[in-house]
């Protein structure tokens, strides 16, 4: 047993497996960032829609979110990718698939943090606002939202690293990303135990500064 | 200027305004006082719709509040109001807080908004405060931005909702200057307070209220010194 850790230090992998997994990285950062940008787009319309006194808009933002929050994102992909494009005949390529998947899953998640960012706002600061004649909309805009969108960080951040980590799932669409790439290089070499290491820490190099940062901003919005 | 008639306001099963009847005229200041729960403050939102009017009729400088065809927003802009907890925007500026209305309201050119803001910031005593965030503020200037912020709208009333309620005693008078000025300019005010003396000195006609209707209006000296109704006796004593 120990005799094997020294392949630890000295495997061939460390060389040949990198190319597989810087390659591998650029695809889940792009899927990851074009979703997540988009899942927030989706998420402030469907956050505000759940906040409307209309039944309605709250009904649909209501269906949609729960849908999405009570299914597995693999599910939603596997649905997505092929039964969705077959049933509409339309072919997604792997990577349409997997943003969109990221965008409606994360956008589901986001629509929650937006309600509860501007739940949070003082209801004075919007009545505030409409008394010196302002609309619902400029209310918003200038005033309930710069305040709701400070407290939307934290958990928008965290979001953006759930996400991330999400697209790994993606290998079962074979999404050239991190994942699928390294289990391809396994099977190619048989050898998983170091390619799997190097998979863990190509996702730690991302994560981990990620959460640094965030816990800063966290501690300068405390203030 | 300002014409209620026969003014409900139900929350829910809840009735809390129930037939109110008062005129406000050009350049009056009207101190309304009552216990709390009275209906005070909610008489007072209705004024510029802040409550939705469950029956009766508002009428502001000659346009109706309830009809439906009404500009709320254009109506709004022409009331100010002055909240017990300044409700100020903690991510803007001093000079931001009050110049916001009247480049969004208005259409005011940002320049000209800032110099006008800052005019008024001077008028209540904060003119250095400009640059700074309300949360440096202390409870008393808070209050006179939130004051400078309505008088920037150019309003034809202003409302005050307990003003001075939620500051300490000893920064009480400042915010009283200020209101004293405004109301010596000739402002029309309806002032919702529990400040006796500022009532008895500067009203032109308190009214009194409890359990959602006006139990007695007057003037100040004969309100104060010879109140004619039960209640507004006992409300009175009390506070001696």
């Amino acid at each position: 047993m120990f005799d094997n850790l020294t392949v630890l230090f000295s495997s061939p992998h460390y060389t040949n497996a990198l190319p597989f997994i810087w390659q591998g990285m650029q695809l889940t950062l792009i899927v990851t960032f074009v979703g997540v940008f988009i899942g927030f787009v989706i998420g402030s319309i469907f956050g505000l829609m759940r906040l409307s006194k209309n039944k309605i808009i709250y009904g649909i933002a209501t269906v949609y979110i729960e849908a999405l929050r009570g299914t597995p994102i693999l599910v939603q992909a596997l649905f997505l990718y092929f039964g969705v494009s077959e049933f509409i005949g339309l072919n997604f390529t792997a990577i349409q698939a997997g943003i969109l998947v990221i965008a409606l899953n994360a956008g589901a998640y986001i629509a929650e943090i937006v309600r509860g960012g501007v739940e949070s706002v003082d209801k004075g600061q919007t009545e505030a606002g409409r008394s010196m004649g302002m609309t619902s909309t400029q209310t918003m805009r200038y005033i309930v939202w710069p305040q709701a969108f400070k407290r939307m960080i934290p958990p928008l951040g965290n979001q953006f690293i759930i996400s991330l980590k999400d697209t790994s799932i993606f290998a079962v669409i074979s999404l050239g990303e991190m994942t699928y790439l390294m289990r391809q290089y396994v099977s190619t070499t048989g050898d998983p135990f170091v390619p799997y290491i190097m998979l863990c820490f190509g996702y730690l190099i991302i994560t981990v500064p990620s959460m640094i940062i965030l816990r800063r901003v966290e501690r300068r919005l405390d203030v | 200027m300002i014409t209620v008639k026969d003014l409900h306001k139900s929350f829910g099963e809840t009735k809390v305004l129930q037939g109110i009847d008062a005129e406000v005229a050009e350049k009056e200041v009207v101190c309304v006082i009552g216990p709390s729960g009275s209906g005070k403050s909610t008489f007072l939102r209705c004024l510029n719709m802040l409550e939705e009017i469950t029956a009766g009729e508002v009428e502001i400088d000659g346009e109706k509040l309830t009809d439906p065809n009404v500009d709320i927003n254009k109506l709004r802009s022409r009331v100010g109001m002055v909240f017990q907890h300044f409700n100020l925007f903690p991510h803007m500026t001093v000079l931001d807080n009050v110049s916001l209305g009247p480049r969004k309201v208005n259409g005011v050119e940002r320049k000209q908004a800032e110099k006008e803001a800052q005019e008024m910031l001077e008028k209540v005593g904060l003119g250095d405060k400009a640059k700074a965030y309300p949360g440096s503020l202390s409870g008393g200037q808070k209050q006179r931005v939130a004051i400078a912020r309505a008088l920037a709208m150019n309003p034809k009333v202003m409302l005050f909702d307990e003003p001075t309620s939620a500051l300490d005693p000893e920064l009480v008078g400042d915010v009283l200057e200020v209101m004293k000025d405004l109301a010596k300019e000739g402002m029309t005010m309806v002032v919702v307070t529990h400040e006796m003396g500022f009532a008895r000195e500067m009203g032109d006609r308190v009214i009194f209220m409890d359990k959602g209707v006006i139990m007695e209006e007057g003037k100040p000296e004969d309100l104060f010194d010879n109140p004619q109704n039960e209640r507004t006796q006992a409300f009175l004593s009390k506070l001696l």
